[in-house]
Formats: C-alpha cells, sequence, structure tokens
C-alpha cells in the first residue's frame, strides 16, 4: 500500500503540466470574489427538489446557480433528486416535515407531484416550479414557473435552420416518452421548411446512439442537418457523421464544455440553450424576493430562460462559462 | 417450537432440549437487524434534529412500508433459496395493467385491479413454473423476466395508450373506494399514516405465520437448505417453489395498485433496480444469500432501516450524491453485525 501511494506522489511530482489541470482551476477560484451575502434578511431555509438521474451535467449547472444565488441571499440551500416520481414526492414530502421556507421542484413527472405539492401550498410553504411542468405549475398552486418553453424552442430551430438553407434533417430523440422532447420536434417541424423526421435512440447507452445515427446517415446521404436534444448525444452525432463520410451539419440543443469548443472549430452548426445556470439562480432569487418583499414575477406566465441561439461568434464568449461549468 | 413440557433427561434427543428463553432471543434471525435499526434510529435523531418530528417518523414509515410490503414474500423466497429480479418492475407492470384495463374497457376501476392480480399471479406462476421446468438458476430466469417485463411496460403503454404513461382513471367509477383501499391515509395530529402501513403489518404477520406455524413454512426452511433432501423426505419441493413465486406477485400488485391510486397515472419506465432494493431489505434483516435462514420480521426491520436511511439522510442535510454510499456501507454492516450474532449464538448453543 505504502510502495503504491509513493510510487503515485513521485510520478505526479515528476512532470508538472504548467498549463491546465487542478492548480490553473484553484488560481482562478482565488481569484474569484468571496461568496458573502450581500443581504440581511434572516437565513431562511430552501429545499430543491428535482427529477434528475444521478450525476446529470445539466442539473449539476442548474445546482450552482441556485448556490450562488443562496450565497447572496443567506439562504441555507438544501438539494435532491430523484427520478422516481414516487421517490420525488417522498423527498418532497421531507421537504415540508423540515418546515423548510420556500420550494423548488420540477414537474417531469406532474401526476406523482400533484398532491405533495398542494400539500406544501397548503402549508404555507411558498413553492416555484423549474425547468419541466409550466403547463402545471399554476394550477398546482406555484408562485410561477421558470424554464424554457419547448415548443418555442423547436420553432426557434427551425428557423435557425431555414436561414442556413437546410433541406432534410433528423431529430434524434434520446429518452422514449419524454413530453418535452416530443414538442422540441414538433416545434422545429412546424416552422422549418424542408422535410423533418423523428429518430428514436436509447440515451443511457451512448454506443448505441452513435451507431443509429450512423446508420441513418448512411441509408440517406441526403440528410443535411441533425439536431441533437442533449449537448452529450452532439459529440456522438459527430462521430457518426464522420464514419459514415457525411456532410449533415450538427446541431444541438443544450451547451456544454465540448458543445462550446465544437461550436469554435465549425465541427457543430449552432446550439440553443436553456440557460441552466439561470433556472437555478432565479428560482432561489424570486422565493427570496417574494419572502423579503412578496414580489412575484411573471405576471402569471412562465418566466423564460431560454431558447437563445448561440453560433460561432457567441461561442469564444462563451467558452471561459463553459469551462467553469456555469453553462 | 422445541419446548415439549417434559424435563429433559441426559439421553434424550437433542433436538427436544429446552432453551432457554435469552438464548432463543440470541438464535433468532433479526436480532443483528434490531440492534442495527436501534444505531441507526439514534444516530439520526442526533445528527438531524427534524428526524424526531411525529411528521418525519410518518414519512419515514410510509418510505419504510412501501419496500417491506415487496420484501416480506422477498425475504420468504429467500429462505426457499431463490431470487427474484423480477419483483421491481413487476410492480409498474400491476399498475399498468390495472390502470390501462380500466381505462380501454371503460370498466369499473375494480375490475381492473382484479384482471392486474390475475395477470400479475400470471407473472409470478411464469417465474415459478420456468424455473422448475428448465432447472436454471433463479438468477437467469428472472432476470430474463425482468428485462421483458422492462420492455413489455414501455411498448404496450405506448402502444395502448400513444404516449409511455397511463392516461387518468380519476374520474371514473370506482376509483374513490379502490383508492380508500389502497393509498388512503389517516391523520393523527399532524403525523399521516398512510395505509400501506397496516398492508405492510398485514403481510408481515402472515408471513411470519406461515413460516412458525405451518406446514408450508418448514418445506420453504426445508427446500431452502437443500432441496435434493427436502424432496427425498416427501416435501412438495416444486409446488412450495411455485407458491413462493405467487407470493412475491401477491404483494407486487398490492404495492402496485397502491402507485395507481397514489398518483392515478403510471409512468411506465419506473420500477427498475428496486428489486435489488427488497432483496438487500431482506438480507438486512438477516436472511441468508444462499437460502434456508431469516424471517419475514428481520425483512420489515430491514426495510425500516433503509427508510430511516434514505430519509435521514435528507433531514440531516447531507449531500445526496453520497447517497448510495452510506447505503452501500449500511448493508455491509448490518450483514457482518448478523453474521456476528448468528456466530455468537451458535457458540452457545
Amino acid at each position: 500500500m505504502g510502495a503504491v501511494l509513493a510510487a503515485v506522489l513521485a510520478a505526479s511530482l515528476a512532470g508538472c503540466s504548467s498549463t491546465g489541470g487542478k492548480r490553473a482551476e484553484e488560481r482562478a477560484a482565488q481569484q474569484a470574489a468571496e461568496g458573502r451575502s450581500a443581504v440581511n434578511t434572516p437565513r431562511w431555509t430552501f429545499a430543491m427538489v428535482t427529477h434528475s438521474g444521478d450525476g446529470d451535467t445539466f442539473w449539476d449547472i442548474v445546482q450552482k446557480g441556485a448556490k450562488q444565488a443562496a450565497r447572496k441571499d443567506n439562504i441555507n440551500f438544501l438539494y435532491s433528486h430523484n427520478d422516481e416520481g414516487q421517490q420525488q414526492a417522498e423527498l418532497v414530502q421531507t421537504a415540508i416535515d423540515k418546515k423548510v421556507d420556500g420550494l423548488i421542484v420540477s414537474l417531469a413527472k406532474p401526476d406523482s407531484m400533484k398532491t405533495v405539492v398542494a400539500k406544501a401550498v397548503k402549508a404555507g410553504i411558498p413553492v416555484i416550479t423549474v425547468n419541466s411542468g409550466s403547463a402545471e405549475s399554476k394550477a398546482f398552486g406555484a408562485l410561477t414557473h421558470i424554464g424554457q418553453d419547448e415548443s418555442i424552442a423547436g420553432e426557434a430551430v427551425g428557423d435557425e435552420l431555414n436561414t442556413r438553407k437546410r433541406e432534410k434533417v433528423l431529430c434524434v430523440l434520446h429518452e422514449q416518452g419524454n413530453v418535452g422532447h416530443e414538442q422540441r420536434c414538433a416545434g422545429a417541424k412546424k416552422t422549418f421548411d424542408g422535410t423533418m423526421q423523428n429518430l428514436y435512440v436509447d440515451g443511457t447507452n451512448m454506443p448505441d446512439v452513435q451507431a443509429s445515427i450512423e446508420a441513418k446517415l448512411d441509408s440517406d446521404k441526403s440528410i443535411d442537418a441533425v439536431v441533437t436534444l442533449g449537448a452529450p448525444f452532439a459529440a456522438a452525432a459527430v462521430k457518426a457523421k464522420k464514419t459514415a463520410g457525411s456532410k449533415a451539419e450538427i446541431d444541438t440543443f443544450d451547451l456544454n464544455a465540448s458543445v462550446a469548443t465544437g461550436l469554435q472549430d465549425k465541427t457543430l452548426g449552432f446550439a440553443v440553450d436553456q440557460q441552466p445556470y439561470l433556472q437555478g439562480y432565479e428560482a432561489v432569487d424570486l422565493l427570496w424576493l417574494y419572502r423579503y418583499n412578496r414580489n412575484v414575477l411573471g405576471g402569471g406566465l412562465p418566466v423564460l430562460t431560454g431558447p437563445q441561439v448561440i453560433t460561432r461568434d457567441d461561442a469564444d464568449a462563451l467558452a471561459e462559462y463553459t469551462d467553469r461549468g456555469t453553462r | 417450537m422445541t419446548a415439549t413440557g417434559q424435563p429433559a433427561a441426559p439421553h434424550t434427543d437433542e433436538r427436544l432440549l429446552r432453551t432457554s428463553p435469552l438464548r432463543k432471543l440470541l438464535g433468532r434471525p433479526e436480532l443483528g437487524s434490531v440492534v442495527g435499526a436501534v444505531a441507526v434510529f439514534l444516530f439520526f435523531a442526533i445528527v438531524a434534529d427534524s428526524f424526531l418530528q411525529a411528521s418525519s417518523l410518518g414519512t419515514v414509515l410510509y418510505a419504510a412500508s412501501t419496500i417491506g410490503i415487496m420484501a416480506a414474500p422477498v425475504a420468504l423466497l429467500m429462505i426457499g433459496g431463490e431470487f427474484d429480479l423480477s419483483a421491481g418492475v413487476m410492480v409498474t407492470s400491476s399498475a399498468l395493467i390495472s390502470s390501462m384495463f380500466s381505462y380501454q374497457m371503460t370498466a369499473n376501476v375494480w375490475v381492473g385491479v382484479f384482471v392486474s392480480l390475475l395477470v400479475t399471479l400470471g407473472f409470478g406462476a411464469f417465474n415459478g413454473f420456468m424455473l422448475t421446468r428448465t432447472k436454471l438458476p433463479s438468477f437467469i430466469i428472472t432476470l430474463g423476466t425482468f428485462l421483458m417485463l422492462t420492455g413489455l411496460n414501455l411498448g404496450f403503454t405506448k402502444l395502448i395508450s400513444g404516449t409511455v404513461s397511463t392516461k387518468t382513471i380519476g374520474n371514473m367509477e370506482g376509483f374513490e373506494s379502490a383508492r380508500k383501499v389502497f393509498a388512503s391515509h389517516l391523520t393523527i395530529g399532524d403525523v399521516e399514516l398512510k395505509v400501506t402501513i397496516l398492508w405492510w403489518a398485514a403481510l408481515v404477520a402472515i408471513a411470519t405465520w406461515i413460516l412458525i406455524r405451518t406446514r408450508f413454512g418448514n418445506w420453504i426452511f426445508a427446500v431452502g437448505g437443500e432441496a435434493d433432501a427436502a424432496r427425498a423426505v416427501g416435501v412438495p419441493v416444486i409446488r412450495t417453489r411455485i407458491g413462493l413465486y405467487l407470493g412475491v406477485a401477491f404483494a407486487a400488485w398490492v404495492s402496485g395498485q397502491h402507485l395507481l391510486f397514489s398518483y392515478d397515472v403510471v409512468q411506465s419506465g419506473e420500477g427498475v433496480g428496486n428489486e435489488l432494493i427488497y432483496i438487500i431489505a431482506a438480507v438486512i434483516g438477516g436472511c441468508l444469500i444462499t437460502g434456508g435462514y431469516g424471517s419475514a420480521i428481520g425483512s420489515a426491520v430491514g426495510a425500516i432501516i433503509f427508510g430511516m436511511t434514505s430519509k435521514g439522510i435528507v433531514y440531516a442535510e447531507w449531500n445526496p450524491d453520497w447517497f448510495k454510499f452510506f447505503l452501500g456501507a449500511m448493508l455491509l454492516l448490518a450483514t457482518l453485525l448478523n453474521a456476528w450474532v448468528r456466530k455468537r449464538a451458535e457458540a452457545t448453543k
């Protein structure tokens, strides 16, 4: 054991990289301002319960935004998640038991969440819904909904494809039965002048995603654009395009570091961002505003954080933030 | 069970020896898990201030009951020496069948509930039948059933409803009365006690009675301990195994109906992975993976430990990223404690 440890230490000391790595990250963190709260309100506790699975990049960014706002607003911020409806409802119940001062939930499975959100409202806890559930938010008694309207986002994609003079597009859905995904592709179909086909793939299995897209591009050489619905799948589509020898442009929903570099080096056409950081940040901040001043944003309509179409021109400015993991 | 009322003579059969009550207690399979449960309870009572609230305990009990309903028959099955990896998705299947049958046939909801019971028992019978006919290990058989049911859940729901979740049956006849049976709750002060806790208590009581007081219970121990020897002395091995799988299917039906009537819409992709949680609860409760040893009460204690841990971590405001790590560590600790207690108990015999 000791020998192994010594060997590892020696190896890590022998070859230092002068660029990037952990040290650069630490330096950047030191340079960043110390997080101190900017308000003198009491320390309220807000809980956020989402339908995310374990280790989800998107929700990690949402959390970062929420935590930043919590620091500023002197909030004790609690986060929990589960991708099973029943479990998510139980987690909301634990937040009610804890008598939190505010609640943030995502309504990907509205039916499972209906009763428990009503319970929170009845207990006098202000509720804000994020990301999914814009249709149900008001009926469940939430103050407001923060997120992206998937149909509108899809329509923006259709418009962008028109300006890029595309004729035949493939829309890749990676989660069977995700209503939001269906809405995205349907929205794009609505505004797009060319033809658009849907391709269903199994998002939990990356090699399978790549193989499916590849097979499709192989069998139909006239496809000149592929739209994926999540940042990790854009990378798979790029690989598939290479092996299939296709000329299609790859475009995607959502953003991450590799999408930003993809936009910079032209392997990707454009990305549609729904700004997850903003969803977390605004949710906490709006709850704070409600507790402090009874302010409600949105006038009874959802507060939209997207779509924001990002092309090569914007990518340079964003690269710094995607590397930091906040965009 | 060994007390015969006669004082033990020096040369009687050793199986008829009287044992002291203390020694009997030490020999119980669930003793280790009870010690573990008390430890976990005290731990969270200290680190999480909202854990001891009455309403929180209601939440913990509910979480434990949803696992415990399944863990009891799974424990019996494991004492009988078999596995069921399809138990998790079978719950979802049962809820889907009930909901879709009622909706598509525009039948009274109770008709759907009854049809779902028959079909779910059919799944259990299929598991048991395949196991006894093919002589393949139950791990493989039920793994196959698990994958098939997962696919059927998704495929069928999409085929019939056009989406991946069922249509609402909340406005149909019989829904309210079925909800009372499967998903109602009783509020005492600010504690909410769900009806699943009653179902759970009943199932554990029945399972315990079967194990300790009936011939079938002896057969379960015999089949799990040494199937060939059991067959040789006339135990109906095949019937016992099929019966055990039917038991799991029945509990899956109860859990599935609870799921349906709690939320009145079912997501077809859920339930995957829960089968392992049921097995974990049974193992923490003192069941041996190899069969022939364990108890139904133990499975209930295992479910309580699981419920306390999963909710306690949230009440303690820990980072949820570590949840699975703690769960795994607890499983190992509880099982080690069990093994240690059992060794001590056998050494003092």
